[in-house]
């Protein structure tokens, strides 16, 4: 259970306030304009960014003094989600520890992740050897080993096309939701919301809303919604 | 080093003239090498031809031409027995000669007008492109409107970079100059310890020449300057205006400036060749010496600017920034006095040397590293940052994989510059431990050209080497 309480958040003149509670074992969904605030919302709860005010919980233990390697967060950008210049399997690796050493036990299980997200056999590779969804795919893969039960997703998938897209938020639905997890998704798309998130953060104005059942919320949206929706 | 030269704060009258020399010798290079680089770089930007890129990499090669060797090719062009002077004779004209202030002049002029034209070209390459256009079609003068104001940004830069280099010439001085007339203050410094002993007044001289230099890399730092060191010579604008005229001025000025930096080289190659087959016994240990001094600086300014552009602050800012204010020769000088009474400077020569021009090369190291860390760290900071990799894993598996192209290039510079110092060395080398520039004054002094200019091609054979070697192991594997 994730609890943003009375957080504020302040970079330079724009400010961003949050008060609100994510339900477990959710995938929400943190819709809103550009520039209204999401990724800052995200990099808050990495711990990226200091809030001016607030804190931020996990399961009631306050993550906010915490640098973003030790809480239990993992995030995936919109780009640069792997180190170019590192095979497939030493990106993994480093997902389990910062020496990049693995144990065999742990080899197997990169074994079995890559088969889980359908990159088997390519461990050797280096990033830039792999389309752009096999590249979704090794970042996936590491934060699934990870292990770590809150995952933000700051739009990774938005260079893919329409088809990939849906098929990786899909495998990110199912293998990354679950009881005593929470993935929080950023996207500007109605559509992924409507397609994977059970609940809709809405970021506008300063403010980050409670979330609300993405149906009835899309169904009905409130105004500064509505006209970013163009309805 | 200040300390020391207390009690013996007497100048000679001679030493007030080297002082007058080193500034109006560095303020006519300067003027000479911007004033020739302007049209030259104004070819460059404007015109497309066969070999240009070539010609613009050439541009940069006098960066790690050893000083001692470019001198040897001005000698074989411009001096008694030179290509100039034989050509002169034909039509009876008498010889001239290149030692004095003139060859001095002339030495740093060569040195200087390829970084000159690369600084003023990168002013042209600038101007973006839309507004040649937008005066094209408005029938605008491109001189008046886009050039000048642009000139006048680079110009003083380029100037007071180019006059910072020029005040701190030593091997230059040392082989063309000399006498009363063409003496710098660190040839005096030279001279005043290697001939007078006067440790005193070397000290003082030191502290002046650094004096003028602090101010002088001061104001450097006061003027806008382009960068250099990357890519991205190789665009040609799309110009509308430039025919007639104005082509025949731009191949003048190319064929000319081609000739000058050429020549010199090939008459290296021409003349270094024969002596290849005749070169003085003990040159090979010369060369082992100069590659351990290149090597051993090379390591050290790698760790140094690294830990400078990793840790940052005020510190990293004023230690890249001293060496540009105290040449080779002031810090030698420094070390020579603080160590004399301690140990035999000649027992420490090349580990003093590779520490000096480690030190010379940390500016520019730092100025490689720099912005390749800043960018390794925008891209993937904050993944490392997520994964956990702090310290050492940080490095290992973030800085050093991502900075091997600009830790190769900053190598290959290091060590071509090192292998062709020659500042230091002069001052501490006994007999037995002369490196590959030292070996080539000695050969010079004792007029043994022909074997000077052996021990030249090999070491220019020996820095371009190094460079390559270097810079081609940052590129190798860099797929990624």
């Amino acid at each position: 259970m994730l609890t943003l309480e009375n957080l504020r958040l302040q970079q330079d003149d724009f400010s961003l306030a949050a008060d609100l509670v994510l339900p477990d074992g959710g995938v929400v969904a943190v819709l809103g304009p550009s520039g209204g605030g999401k990724s800052t919302l995200l990099a808050a709860i990495a711990g990226f960014l200091a809030p001016a005010a607030g804190r931020v919980l996990w399961n009631g233990v306050d993550l906010t003094p915490l640098p973003p390697a030790r809480r239990p967060v993992s995030i995936l950008f919109q780009d640069n989600n792997l180190f170019p210049h590192l095979t497939v399997a030493q990106n993994l690796a480093l997902g389990l520890d910062p020496r990049g050493r693995v144990t065999a036990e742990q080899r197997d299980a990169m074994t079995e992740v890559l088969r889980l997200v359908g990159l088997s056999g390519l461990e050797r590779r280096r990033p830039a050897a792999l389309s752009g969804g096999q590249q979704s795919r090794a970042a996936l893969a590491r934060v699934l080993l990870s292990g770590r039960p809150l995952v933000l997703l700051d739009e990774p998938f938005s260079a893919l096309g329409p088809g990939l897209r849906a098929e990786m938020l899909d495998l990110a639905a199912s293998v990354l939701g679950g009881a005593g997890r929470c993935l929080l998704m950023v996207t500007h798309d109605p559509e992924d919301a409507r397609r994977i998130a059970s609940h809709v953060v809405v970021v506008e104005d300063g403010v980050a809303a409670a979330p609300q059942p993405t149906a009835a919320l899309l169904a009905d949206p409130p105004a500064g919604l509505r006209a970013y929706l163009g309805r | 080093m200040l300390w020391r030269a207390g009690g013996a704060l007497r100048l000679a009258p001679a030493d007030a003239g080297a002082l007058w020399f080193t500034l109006w010798q560095a303020l006519l290079s300067a003027a000479l090498s911007v004033a020739a680089a302007i049209p030259v770089a104004r070819a460059l930007a404007r015109r497309r031809f066969a070999g240009r890129g070539l010609l613009v990499t050439l541009l940069g090669a006098p960066f790690i031409l050893p000083v001692i060797v470019a001198v040897l090719g001005l000698i074989a062009v411009f001096g008694r027995g030179g290509a100039l002077n034989d050509a002169l004779g034909l039509i009876g004209l008498g010889p001239l000669s290149i030692y004095g202030w003139h060859g001095v002049v002339l030495a740093h002029v060569f040195f200087n007008l390829p970084l000159a034209t690369r600084l003023i070209l990168q002013g042209w390459l600038s101007i973006p492109a839309e507004r040649f256009r937008l005066a094209a079609s408005l029938g605008a003068p491109v001189g008046r409107l886009l050039e000048w104001p642009m000139l006048r940004g680079v110009v003083p830069g380029a100037f007071a970079v180019i006059f910072l280099i020029c005040l701190t010439s030593f091997a230059v001085a040392l082989t063309l100059g000399g006498g009363p007339r063409a003496t710098t203050v660190e040839l005096a410094i030279y001279q005043a310890i290697r001939f007078d002993f006067d440790l005193g007044r070397a000290a003082l001289l030191a502290a002046i020449q650094f004096g003028i230099c602090a101010a002088a890399a001061l104001a450097v730092q006061a003027v806008r300057l382009p960068d250099t060191m990357g890519g991205g010579f190789d665009r040609v604008v799309e110009r509308w205006d430039g025919g007639g005229l104005s082509r025949g001025v731009d191949a003048v000025a190319l064929s000319l400036a081609a000739g000058f930096l050429l020549l010199p080289l090939a008459m290296i190659a021409a003349r270094g060749l024969p002596g290849l087959a005749d070169l003085p016994p003990g040159i090979w240990a010369a060369a082992l010496r100069s590659l351990l001094v290149a090597l051993g600086a090379t390591a050290l300014t790698l760790v140094l600017a690294l830990a400078l552009v990793l840790r940052g602050g005020w510190i990293a800012t004023l230690s890249g920034l001293l060496p540009l204010a105290a040449s080779s020769l002031v810090m030698g000088t420094g070390l020579f006095v603080v160590l004399y009474p301690v140990v035999a400077p000649r027992d420490v020569a090349l580990p003093v040397t590779a520490l000096v021009n480690a030190a010379m090369a940390l500016p520019f190291a730092a100025r490689i590293l720099g912005p390749a860390v800043a960018q390794a760290e925008a891209a993937h900071g904050r993944l490392a940052d997520s994964l956990g990799l702090a310290g050492w894993t940080r490095l290992r598996w973030l800085l050093l994989p991502r900075l091997r192209r600009p830790l190769g290039f900053a190598a290959g510079l290091t060590a071509a510059l090192s292998m062709g110092d020659l500042g230091v060395i002069a001052l501490f080398a006994g007999d037995g431990q002369a490196t590959l520039p030292l070996m080539m004054v000695r050969l010079m002094g004792a007029y043994r050209m022909e074997q000077a200019a052996g021990a030249a091609l090999l070491l220019l054979s020996l820095s371009l080497a190094l460079f390559w070697i270097f810079d081609r192991g940052g590129r190798a594997d860099a797929d990624a």
